[in-house]
């Protein structure tokens, strides 16, 4: 079967389920509000030492938000044996890996869409560096946390309390990451020094890991 | 290979108890470490935290190996390995996150600091941690297969993490080997030994550790083969191949 046309199947699919019940993007709205509101009562800072804080607390908020959505992405697909019946499927696995990272990173997309804003008010915010830049690196840095996200929230699913178990194994793996997108939000919200080594360095945590998953993936769905 | 175990169980004791008083110079004999200059006897915990490194990179780098092999293969022996493995090097790893903070606070004023070594340990460390916790967290039969394949995501991040924090600033001292850190050699000496006796005790609890594991996982399986036996399902399961369920 052509991978992009099985891909694309469930793209749409789980897109149209989460239109329909709204789930996860509600629950990662609330909880990333929750985030930003409690941040700023938590630290009162001035417009200098915000630019130097927002990075980290715009990606932890995030990173925290997205968990919410990863740990939906496959609790799904148990009912009913879903997943079973892609393992017995000619469907590459790959596709379905690739729909189901595509839909997450749909999903924390639209929410730092909403949340940027926010963040932008609650917190006085004006980049002081080229703040185009920070579209890349929202970009990369997004799919950084959805691509092994999406993984090890299908390795999780297999063990007990697997709501517990991805942050666990997903945030050791995503250290050098989210110190890339806080340091090159920091550097482009304050202006000193180029952020482009933590871009590159996004952008091979991205490549790399990306090709890790797609070919481990397969090995994941079929362990048995 | 049974009887092998006390002879080099004794061997180990004799050389850690030599290593032990050439670090420290308990007793005065030939080639014990000699004070360092500026630093003092503190330095001397130097021959703990560098073999410990050493040995903790050892076993991990044996898990990975042990766990690509496993993925290949599916030898449950390879999985056993892999376990051992992960989990003496956890323990070396924490001597090593232990002790370096002991020495860092008379010598460098601070007892921690976001350095490349350092850092890149605290990593590992955590990886290893989340392997374990996976582990123990899952008990069915896929677990060989989604640790080993965390093992692997583990390696990849490790020098993704290194050059992170080499971009920042570094303040460990250079690295003895392939650095620019010059060692007087009957320090070399002593490291070296000290070394050798902790890779010894590493395998020899490594070995136990292993034998318990394969034990353990006879023991569950003929749990599992009495179960299916009690159940009256012997007539049609028994022939079967039963699913190894390790921890």
């Amino acid at each position: 079967m052509n991978l992009w046309a099985v891909t694309l199947a469930t793209l749409k699919k789980d897109i149209r389920l989460e239109w329909r019940s709204k789930d996860a993007l509600n629950s990662m709205l609330f909880f990333s509000l929750l985030v930003v509101v409690i941040f700023s009562f938590s630290f009162d800072p001035t417009a200098e030492e915000s630019r130097q804080i927002a990075g980290g607390l715009v990606w932890v908020g995030f990173l925290f938000a997205s968990v919410v959505a990863l740990n939906q992405t496959w609790a799904r697909e148990l009912r009913n044996q879903v997943l079973d019946a892609y393992r017995v499927s000619p469907a590459p696995p790959n596709s379905l890996f690739l729909a189901k990272a595509l839909g997450n990173f749909i999903l924390v997309t639209l929410l730092e869409a909403v949340m940027a804003p926010l963040f932008i008010v609650f917190y006085n915010l004006r980049a002081i560096g080229p703040a185009w830049q920070l579209i890349p690196i929202g970009v990369l840095g997004t799919w950084a946390l959805v691509v092994n996200g999406t993984f090890f929230a299908a390795v999780s699913i297999r063990t007990r309390s697997r709501e517990i178990m991805l942050p666990l194994l997903l945030f050791p793996i995503s250290i050098p990451a989210v110190q890339a997108m806080v340091e090159a939000t920091r550097i482009i919200l304050s202006g000193d020094g180029a952020a482009r080594f933590w871009i590159v360095l996004l952008l091979t945590y991205d490549v790399v890991f990306t090709t890790a998953c797609l070919g481990l993936f397969g090995t994941i769905l079929h362990a048995e | 290979m049974k009887r092998l175990f006390p002879i080099l169980s004794v061997i180990t004791a004799v050389l850690l108890a030599y290593a032990l008083n050439q670090a420290l110079a308990i007793v005065q004999i030939p080639g014990v470490a000699p004070t360092e200059r500026t630093m003092g006897d503190v330095q001397r915990i130097f021959y703990y935290h560098v073999p410990s490194a050493w040995t903790a990179f050892l076993l991990f780098m044996v898990n990975l190996v042990a766990s690509v092999v496993y993925l290949i293969r599916r030898n449950p022996k390879a999985d056993a390995v892999a376990v051992v493995c992960a989990e003496v090097g956890v323990v070396f790893c924490t001597i090593v996150l232990v002790t370096g903070p002991i020495w860092a606070r008379p010598v460098w004023g601070i007892w921690w600091t976001w350095d490349v070594r350092l850092t890149t340990t605290l990593v590992l460390w955590l990886i290893y941690v989340s392997y374990l916790v996976l582990r123990r967290f899952s008990d069915s039969a896929q677990t060989p297969v989604l640790a080993a394949v965390l093992a692997i995501f583990g390696a990849l991040d490790v020098p993704l993490v290194y050059f992170s924090i080499w971009f920042f600033r570094t303040q460990h001292p250079q690295p003895v080997i392939g650095g620019g850190g010059s060692l007087d050699p009957r320090m070399w000496h002593v490291l070296l030994i000290n070394w050798l006796a902790f890779c010894c005790f590493a395998f020899l609890v490594c070995w136990s550790r292993y034998r318990l594991e394969m034990l353990q996982r006879e023991v569950e399986e003929a749990h599992a083969l009495e179960s299916l036996v009690g159940a009256g399902a012997v007539s049609a399961k028994a022939s079967m191949p039963l699913n190894r369920s390790p921890r």
